[in-house]
């Protein structure tokens, strides 16, 4: 079995994003980049399915600039074998990344794919279902268990009411939740031998996808601050306040 | 032009988050029509019928839509959305699930947990967990939304008369298969929906501490939410979490208990009507979206605060 995990470079979880005075977007200059969070659980699992013998290969694959490919790497160093590098520059909607994978699942033919639930910076939540889509595969969402059986896959997903449980013949898709597992950080010796491990660059432009921008980005500003609020010095002070000031209880 | 909005129920009743997405359809355009998929769900199409935005309902019933498959789901939307300019839809787990399915099989790029309906092609949307509003502009010819509900008030459920239609289902998909669903039994209201949440985060130190919680939540029918710290540190179950990967809440009353305030977290509570923090540490970020801040350790402030509240002789429920 085969697996492609798709992965994508985003502001790091733990830095304070701020928006540019222009309103054009968010500063990403010297800012800390990293994988996005969901996507190091779904090359984590995969990690883990060729680890139990149940899976051959793990391609990992990023759709972006230059540097989208550290990336790739990362994933090559925690247990993938060998990466894809699709560049392209610029704002790239969830859509046109879809129909990028869907070039690369025609040409690698995996029986699974796997990538996070969510991108932390444009809080999508679009490629995995809009890939499922493309394919007419069925699809897993919000994964937080994923059981590999002989033809299919039993999934649990978080879902608003609880946890669903789906079967899904394979091949399929799965979006990642966060917790699906702990990712593994890489060993020192395995981030020297994944640079010698292969990856694939390919233009975008060379896959005949469309890649232009449907959704024009008008402005991008910060969101109202809230009013500075007090400091009570008591519970009594706290308890009058919500009831006399307030009025919330 | 016209609005398409794909219902979420639970084949008996309406889930209410499809009232606050009637809210934002009905802005977007008057002419806004409601699908109802499901399985022997004619009571669901009778009470959004009488939702007065509503103008008419298209009723789609089949055993095969029974546990809101998209795969079963999505062909049916996108046959129906022939019609219609816009096919929306809230952007809670269900219609996350299912809208991005649509969307690429209609060759339109979504436009995800709109806030505010700006004009017919213009909406806006937190990107970066709220941290930063984004104003976006769909080109496409037709436009799929979801939108996220506690920005919208829920709809009237009264006054309104639409017309039910029926329309044929699709073939059942023999790509999935729904095994089952534990949702998570409580008599407390809902996170998501609940006027009041209190969470407590990794200064609660246990899960048993919890009941200090729970004793306050119980007198203020309140929901209980937790901080990703704390349900990383196995005090309570995820389905308490709120914060960005989590459930985004917007209660009249938000208490943080324990709670530092990380990013994650004040994304998905810091639109809160009154928010107050209880926390030892002066410095916690929290205290600064705080309308009300206690500096003060949990431990003796949470006992003080219910004997409080049991002094007072009214409680708003």
């Amino acid at each position: 079995m085969k697996i492609l995990v798709a992965v994508k470079r985003v502001i790091d979880y733990n830095v304070q994003v701020r928006v540019k005075e222009d309103g054009t977007g968010v500063v990403t200059e010297n800012v800390k980049m990293s994988t996005n969070p969901p996507d190091d659980n779904a090359v984590e699992e995969a990690v883990k399915i060729k680890e139990s013998g149940k899976a051959k290969e793990i391609v990992a694959v990023t759709v972006g600039e230059e540097k989208a490919q550290e990336t790739v790497r990362k994933a090559l160093a925690v247990g993938a074998d060998r990466g894809i590098h699709v560049k392209v520059d610029g704002i790239i909607e969830p859509l046109a990344v879809s129909k990028i994978l869907q070039k690369i699942v025609d040409k690698e033919k995996p029986d699974l794919i796997f990538m996070g639930k969510q991108a932390i910076d444009d809080d999508c939540n679009q490629t995995g279902q809009m890939l499922a889509a493309l394919l007419n595969w069925p699809q897993a969402t919000f994964a937080s268990k994923i059981e590999v059986k002989e033809k299919s896959l039993e999934v649990t997903r978080e879902v608003d009411e609880g946890l669903e449980t789906i079967e899904v013949n394979i091949p399929a898709i799965v979006t990642c939740d966060l917790r699906l597992n702990e990712p593994r950080y890489a060993s020192l010796p395995n981030i020297m031998k994944a640079k010698k491990k292969p990856i694939e660059q390919i233009n975008a432009s060379d896959l005949g996808v469309d890649t232009k921008q449907r959704i024009e980005q008008i402005k991008v500003e910060e969101p109202p601050k809230r009013k500075a609020g007090i400091k009570v010095a008591s519970v009594e002070e706290l308890v009058q306040k919500l009831k006399n000031e307030a009025k919330v209880i | 032009m016209s609005v398409l909005l794909i219902a979420e129920h639970n084949n008996k009743e309406v889930k209410p988050f499809t009232l606050n997405a009637i809210t934002a359809a009905s802005q977007i355009d008057q002419d806004v029509h409601v699908l109802v998929i499901g399985n022997k769900a004619d009571e669901v199409s009778k009470s959004i019928s009488q939702v007065p935005n509503v103008k008419k309902v298209i009723h789609i019933d089949n055993e095969i839509y029974e546990n809101y498959l998209p795969e079963n789901f999505t062909p049916v939307i996108v046959k129906q959305a022939e019609n219609y300019s816009h096919i929306v839809c809230s952007a809670n787990t269900f219609g996350k699930n299912l809208m991005p399915r649509v969307a690429a099989l209609l060759d339109t790029s979504q436009v995800s947990d709109i806030i505010k309906v700006i004009s017919v092609d213009t909406f806006l949307r937190p990107i970066y967990a709220g941290n930063a509003f984004a104003t976006v502009k769909s080109t496409d010819q037709k436009k799929c939304i979801t939108i996220r509900p506690t920005s919208f008030d829920p709809a009237a459920t009264s006054g309104g008369s639409a017309e039910i239609t029926k329309a044929d289902a699709g073939e059942a998909t023999s790509l999935t298969k729904f095994i089952k669903r534990e949702e998570v039994k409580s008599d407390r209201p809902e996170l998501g929906t609940a006027r009041v949440v209190i969470s407590g985060g990794r200064g609660m130190q246990s899960g048993e501490n919890f009941k200090l919680i729970t004793a306050i939540a119980d007198k203020l029918n309140a929901a209980i939410g937790a901080s990703r710290a704390a349900v990383d540190a196995g005090y309570i179950t995820n389905d308490h979490q709120v914060g960005q990967t989590g459930k985004v809440v917007v209660p009249d009353l938000y208490i943080a208990v324990g709670i530092s305030g990380a990013i994650q977290h004040l994304a998905g509570m810091k639109e809160s009507k009154v928010i107050v923090a209880i926390n030892k540490d002066g410095e916690a970020p929290i205290f600064s979206v705080a309308d009300y801040g206690l500096e003060a350790d949990l431990f003796e402030a949470l006992p003080q605060f219910l004997e409080e509240l049991n002094k007072l002789n009214t409680i708003q429920k």
